[in-house]
């Protein structure tokens, strides 16, 4: 049923929706205006002029090898953290969902690493894979395995996807444990009764039933991946080495406050919202669909 | 088919125990009915019997296995919940083929048997359909029909009609008990409605408190209930129940002891004229019958049923009530049947 509020006073609901939409247009509209037009623009060496180009920053984006890369990057990255950090809080939360007492208590403890800033996040886990002090890789030494993450891209690609899922994977455990344990109990008894193993009731009734959840962590997953793994890398690896860690999003901050080409950080800031955008209605478009029972 | 046996059966959570030693043994084919108020166990115990609860102790037989240690699929047994449990994403067809899918059963033979199971149910038209787009009666059926197609030994039945309004209720009733003598499937069912209990039952159990306080054929039960719980539970109104005894020459009772006497076997006579008096408070006329709501002399609340064509007395009159002494059941202070 549609709930439909009707307001009397004309005025009323644009002033209660005046804040949010003062914030959006302050934190978003703006910028994003900001950004389409100064990516038509490029500044001279010494950054006193700037030069109208039209596309050419965009030219120019395509054409480099390594944005190309970068974008390359961006999807291994993104699929690697979208993937381990949901099935990663999924399986948790199947087990959470097994046990009744004391379930509070591992919920509790499941959800502090939500709480880390991504920055302290990427700090604890270079303190941990630090080749030189860290204990995992010294442990990973004992074993015969040379960990070093600022020479070797598997490697600094392996440690910000672990970092970044790790974060998440709070987020995600507390979606999959509601959804889980908004599914009728009796419903898997009566798989069970009907003859279903348990990995097979799992297979059949409760990842389907769980779809919508799955989509929507999906979405907000991936938009994770691209933007807000930042910090993490920032921390980590600063992109290297050799740009293997250097996500769109990355490069964005890397060409433009490091690099100080205002004009083609704006450009790829202005192709990052289009991709996401298009990512989006891609996901709402063809998976929202399948989810639906 | 199949029989059932239950020995000793008990059930706690932690420290509570729920269930306090249940015996009982059924038949093949026969169609047992656990009754009892809210609370008393009557889905613990059947839950035992699926396997969706463990056993604390004692052992439940079916067929000739003990199957205590078995899981669900593997006792050989289909059940239909109170709330349906359908799988809301499957259609129809494939929630009631889902069992035999696993089973692995051949595609033409689910195909055959999942339509025989619909035709019967008359579900033939809603085969596509999810179970959101049916209403609580199609519903029900189609949580039948699962529990049909898989030609199980044993059906169990968890209040699977109280969430049907009372008119549908009496129809799938009926439908109910007449696919179980077609099946011949062997079926427990538990519900907390007497009336259910008392038509649908070849034998029932009348459970209180985690006790089995009898185990009997509805008109075995109803005229010879073994507890005062059991004649207040079954019979609508319930048996009245009066501190005194009534019959000529009997002394008083002993203390805490009551007399049972079911309102069908009072009649109305003149003051005077029968063992007691009573005052009638009011009168509920039902149309078949009526019924006559009042207070004896010594306080106790009686109700007399009579025919619906009686002219009605009164609010207030004093009218004497005719009994038969042998129809007086009495009961010790432990609520136990005595005899005399
Ligand atoms: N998981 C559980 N943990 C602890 N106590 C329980 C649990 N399940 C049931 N009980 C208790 O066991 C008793 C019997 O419960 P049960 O569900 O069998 O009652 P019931 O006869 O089916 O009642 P109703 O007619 O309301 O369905 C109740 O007192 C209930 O509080
Ligand atoms: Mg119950």
């Amino acid at each position: 049923m549609e709930k439909r509020v009707v307001f009397d006073n004309r005025w009323l609901p644009y002033l209660l929706l005046a804040p949010q939409l003062l914030v959006t247009f302050v934190f978003f509209f703006w910028p994003a205006g900001q950004a389409i037009y100064q990516s038509a623009f490029i500044p001279d060496p010494f950054g006193l002029k700037t030069q109208f180009v039209g596309l050419g920053n965009f030219e120019y984006l395509f054409g480099n090898r390594y944005y190309r890369e970068s974008f390359l990057t961006t999807a291994v990255f993104s699929v690697l953290v979208t993937v381990s950090a949901m099935s990663f809080a999924l399986w948790l939360a199947v087990l959470a969902d097994r046990v009744i007492k004391g379930s509070s208590a591992y919920r509790t403890l499941l959800i502090w690493p939500y709480a880390v800033a991504p920055a302290i996040a990427g700090v604890l886990w270079l303190f941990m894979f630090n080749p030189f002090t860290g204990i995992i890789a010294w442990m990973l030494a004992q074993l015969g395995y040379t960990w070093n993450h600022t020479l070797d891209g598997g490697q600094a690609m392996a440690l910000v996807v672990a970092a970044s899922a790790w974060k998440q994977i709070s987020y995600n455990f507390l979606f999959f444990l509601a959804g889980l344990q908004a599914i009728p109990k009796s419903v898997i008894e009566a798989a069970a009764i009907d003859g279903a193993s348990f990995w097979r009731r799992f297979r059949t009734i409760v990842f389907p039933l769980l779809s919508p959840t799955t989509f929507f962590l999906l979405v907000v997953n991936i938009i994770y991946a691209f933007f807000d793994t930042f910090g993490v890398i920032h921390t980590i690896t600063k992109g290297g080495p050799e740009q293997s860690t250097t996500i769109l999003v990355y490069k964005v901050f890397s060409d433009g406050f490091v690099g100080q080409d205002l004009g083609s950080s704006a450009a790829q800031s202005v192709i990052l919202l289009g991709l996401v955008g298009i990512l989006t209605v891609v996901q709402f478009r063809y998976i929202e669909r399948r989810v639906h029972y | 088919m199949a029989e059932i046996k239950l020995e000793a059966i008990r059930k706690s959570y932690g420290r509570t125990e729920v269930i306090h030693g249940i015996d009982a043994e059924i038949s093949d084919g026969e169609f047992i009915v656990i009754v009892g108020p809210s609370g008393c166990g009557k889905s613990t115990l059947l839950r035992m019997v699926a396997g969706l609860e463990t056993i604390t102790s004692g052992d439940i037989h079916i067929g000739d296995r003990v199957v205590n240690k078995l899981e669900p699929r593997e006792r050989d047994i289909a059940m239909v919940f109170q709330n349906y449990a359908l799988y809301p994403h499957m259609s129809v067809f494939d929630n009631m083929a889902y069992g035999l899918k696993i089973a692995n059963v051949p595609k033409a033979e689910i195909q055959a048997r999942v339509a025989e199971a619909a035709r019967m149910l008359e579900l033939e038209p809603y085969l596509d359909r999810k179970p959101r787009q049916l209403s609580g009666g199609q519903r029900q059926r189609v949580a039948m029909g699962r529990a049909i197609v898989r030609k199980p030994a044993v059906f169990l039945f968890d209040e699977p009609l109280s969430n049907l309004d009372a008119k549908l209720r009496v129809q799938m009733r009926l439908e109910i008990k007449a696919l179980q003598r077609k099946l011949g499937v062997t079926a427990l069912y538990v519900t907390h409605d007497q009336v259910e209990a008392m038509t649908l039952a070849d034998r029932m159990i009348v459970m209180n408190g985690g006790v089995a306080e009898q185990i009997g054929a509805p008109l075995d039960v109803y005229a010879n209930p073994a507890t005062l719980f059991v004649a207040g539970f079954i019979g609508s109104p319930p048996m009245n129940v009066l501190s005194h005894d009534i019959r000529p020459g009997r002394g008083a009772l002993d203390p805490g002891a009551v007399i049972g006497v079911r309102p069908e076997h009072i009649d109305l006579v003149a003051p005077g004229a029968g063992l007691i008096d009573f005052d009638v408070a009011f009168c509920e006329p039902l149309g078949a019958e009526t019924l006559v709501h009042g207070v004896t002399a010594a306080g106790d609340k009686l109700v007399v049923r009579i025919d619906g064509e009686v002219k009605l007395p009164a609010d207030g009159t004093r009218i004497g009530l005719s009994i038969d002494p042998a129809r007086i059941l009495t009961f010790d202070a432990s609520g136990r049947r005595t005899e005399t």
